[in-house]
């Protein structure tokens, strides 16, 4: 079984067409399954894998899919989250431009699954270009009878469209996404009911990342065993991981999970090191909402083992000293980089996407984002470091989904593992008024230092 | 004021992808369609008519066009220009390209040019961040910028001199 699963063929020219892509493999796990497999065999395979979420959250595939309500008499939609939005993320806008007929073949693969007769891929809007690359595939899958009606004369039949949103990071979250597929603002609902209950038009619905479905197609073509070969205990699989910020070759790396971390940042298969030969000062691994990490406890967790990269390695420590997989999004900043800025345009980002149903979230990321903006500015005081730690606590857990835990982890983090130089934007305020300040003088501290590996 | 026969022929076709009675799924990309066609913005005006070819209330629109980011609820330039600001194209240097523009097009983040050629607005994470900085203008992200490169796109805009839509 060949070891990259997704991007195998991402540069083969021609692999956005049908011909080509037919041509190296695809559609294969489409004629396996209809052809050869029910419907519940294909989600036995799924559980088997032990795939989870590509999303962020990690969540068992095959147990999500089981918990589609068959019973019910509506119809089931499968729904495809191609709302990439989480800073430092863009893999799934990679695969969906290079090799676009693998969503396309792991939707009707993963729709036969769930007896799904009409699915939609929602797409963030401002990869609008990317719906006609995505439509353009999925007409030529029509005329290949790969969708349509009787698909390759098995009786099942399949419609799938591509649906833009218009620039909300909030309908990644997967009620606020229906929501938008409705027609509505994206306002994530209360949960029960859940969506495999009442989703899409209050229909039994599964919501999956674009890399969950398209680790579907490896998982039928070779089988969930084999899948979960690769990996580490209950990381098994490929991770795409989109790798940006200081780092000498930023892009989307398709790595085994138990990856060391250290090889993923150093080796020049991946990121190949720091940019102009700086030391390493600090990461953010699954996506901003996940916990920053200092270099130290990036490479090694607190107990000096080296960090891997599965979700339960990353997580070593808790929030105390370890962070998360989340969506792959592995962001890295050198020895210059100003921690209190990045976490401000951080706060920033959550104040102006925060869907302002939730209080604690609407008024809580507005209060972060102008205290961080004073700290960074020069105007903070020594109060603003407490009250920043208040206000993030008293977002997370008291709001409908995630994005109140998202804006609150980054603030928290931040200061717990960076506070000197929290302290220092309030003690020196003349220097810090330069956003320039650190590129001239990287920050010194007691408590963490940056390395060079 | 109405779509041109080839769009209102596309809004059918939108509205067929949703189960009967579920048209108002198709407002989002009706939206962007009504967006593209009228000058770049949504007024009242268009979207009355958006609400009555999707035979649902006028407020139902408005609720959903203030709450996307990318649909202009007031006039734009011809060219709007969206630089991405969030943390990883700030660590490549998102800062030094707004500065670059605003001095280049002599406006602020927020404002449009006087000849009504160029808007320049700061946006939130483009999905674009291993090929920082970036800017989207239309459909089109302009990837891994410099000055330079943002100087020749300019040019290349003011030549065209067309507007540029999501649609295109």
């Amino acid at each position: 079984m060949p070891r990259t699963l997704l991007l195998e063929h991402v540069n083969v020219p021609g692999i956005e067409t049908f011909d080509t892509y037919r041509k190296h493999g695809g559609y294969a796990s489409v004629e396996k399954a209809l052809k050869s497999m029910t419907p519940d065999g294909v989600m036995e395979e799924v559980k088997k894998s032990g795939l989870r979420g590509r999303g962020g959250a990690g969540f068992p595939a095959g147990l999500k899919w089981s918990f589609l309500d068959r019973k019910s008499e509506r119809p089931r939609y499968l729904v495809c989250n191609a709302d990439e939005s989480e800073p430092g993320t863009f893999k799934d806008r990679y695969l969906m431009e290079k090799i676009p007929h693998l969503l396309i073949e792991g939707m009707i693969t993963s729709s036969y699954a769930l007896g799904a007769k009409t699915s939609y891929i929602y797409i963030r809007g401002e990869y609008m270009y990317i719906v006609r690359i995505l439509e353009k595939a999925i007409e030529e899958a029509y005329a290949a009878g790969f969708l349509g009606q009787n698909i390759l004369g098995t009786g099942y039949s399949l419609d799938l469209y591509v649906h833009p949103g218009a620039g909300a990071y909030i309908c990644g979250e997967e009620t606020a996404l229906l929501e938008s597929l409705e027609g509505k603002r994206g306002n994530p609902r209360l949960k029960p009911p859940f969506p495999a209950v009442a989703g899409l038009y209050a229909a039994p619905t599964v919501v999956n990342n674009v890399e969950t479905i398209t680790a579907v197609v490896p998982i039928i073509n070779f089988g969930g065993d084999e899948y979960a070969q690769i990996g580490v205990g209950k990381s098994t699989g490929t991770k795409l991981i989109s790798a940006s910020g200081h780092i000498n070759k930023p892009g989307v790396y398709e790595i085994e999970l138990g990856l060391p971390v250290e090889e993923f940042i150093y080796s020049d298969k991946y990121c190949g090191g720091i940019w102009k030969g700086r030391k390493l000062k600090a990461v953010v691994a699954g996506g901003s909402s996940v916990p920053i990490l200092p270099a130290h406890l990036i490479l090694k967790n607190a107990k000096g083992e080296p960090r891997l990269m599965t979700y339960e390695s990353l997580g070593e420590g808790g929030f105390v000293s370890g962070t998360m997989l989340g969506s792959g999004g592995f962001i890295v900043m050198d020895e210059t980089a100003c921690i209190v800025r990045n976490l401000w345009t951080f706060a920033r980002f959550y104040h102006h996407e925060s869907c302002g149903q939730c209080s604690p979230c609407r008024e809580g990321t507005g209060w972060m984002e102008k205290v961080l903006h004073r700290i960074e500015h020069g105007h903070g005081n020594s109060d603003d470091i407490d009250l920043l730690v208040d206000v993030a606590k008293k977002i997370e857990g008291n709001t409908i989904c995630p994005l109140g835990d998202a804006a609150a982890w980054p603030v928290a983090s931040a200061i717990r593992h960076f506070r000197e130089e929290f302290e220092y934007h309030v003690k020196y305020p003349e220097k810090v008024m330069d956003p320039k300040h650190f590129e001239k003088e990287p920050f010194r501290s007691e408590t963490f230092e940056s390395v060079n590996v | 004021m109405q779509f041109s026969d080839k769009t209102l022929a596309l809004v059918q076709k939108i509205i067929k992808r949703y189960p009967e009675g579920k048209q108002k799924s198709a407002l989002l990309p009706v939206l962007h369609l009504a967006q593209a066609e009228f000058d770049g913005w949504l007024s009242p005006d268009v979207m009355d008519y958006v609400a009555g070819l999707l035979m649902i209330k006028p407020i139902e629109v408005y609720e959903v066009a203030t709450f996307y980011s990318m649909y202009n609820l007031k006039p734009v330039g011809k060219c709007l220009i969206e630089v991405c600001q969030t943390g990883p194209c700030w660590l490549r240097g998102s800062d030094d390209i707004v500065a670059h523009l605003e001095s280049k097009l002599n406006i602020k983040v927020g404002e449009t040019t006087s000849d009504g050629m160029f808007t320049l607005k700061t946006v939130e994470c483009l999905g674009s961040c291993g090929t920082a900085p970036m800017l989207q203008c239309g459909s089109k992200y302009h990837e891994n910028l410099t000055t330079d490169k943002v100087d020749a796109l300019l040019q290349q805009l003011t030549n065209k001199n067309e507007r540029t839509t999501y649609m295109q």
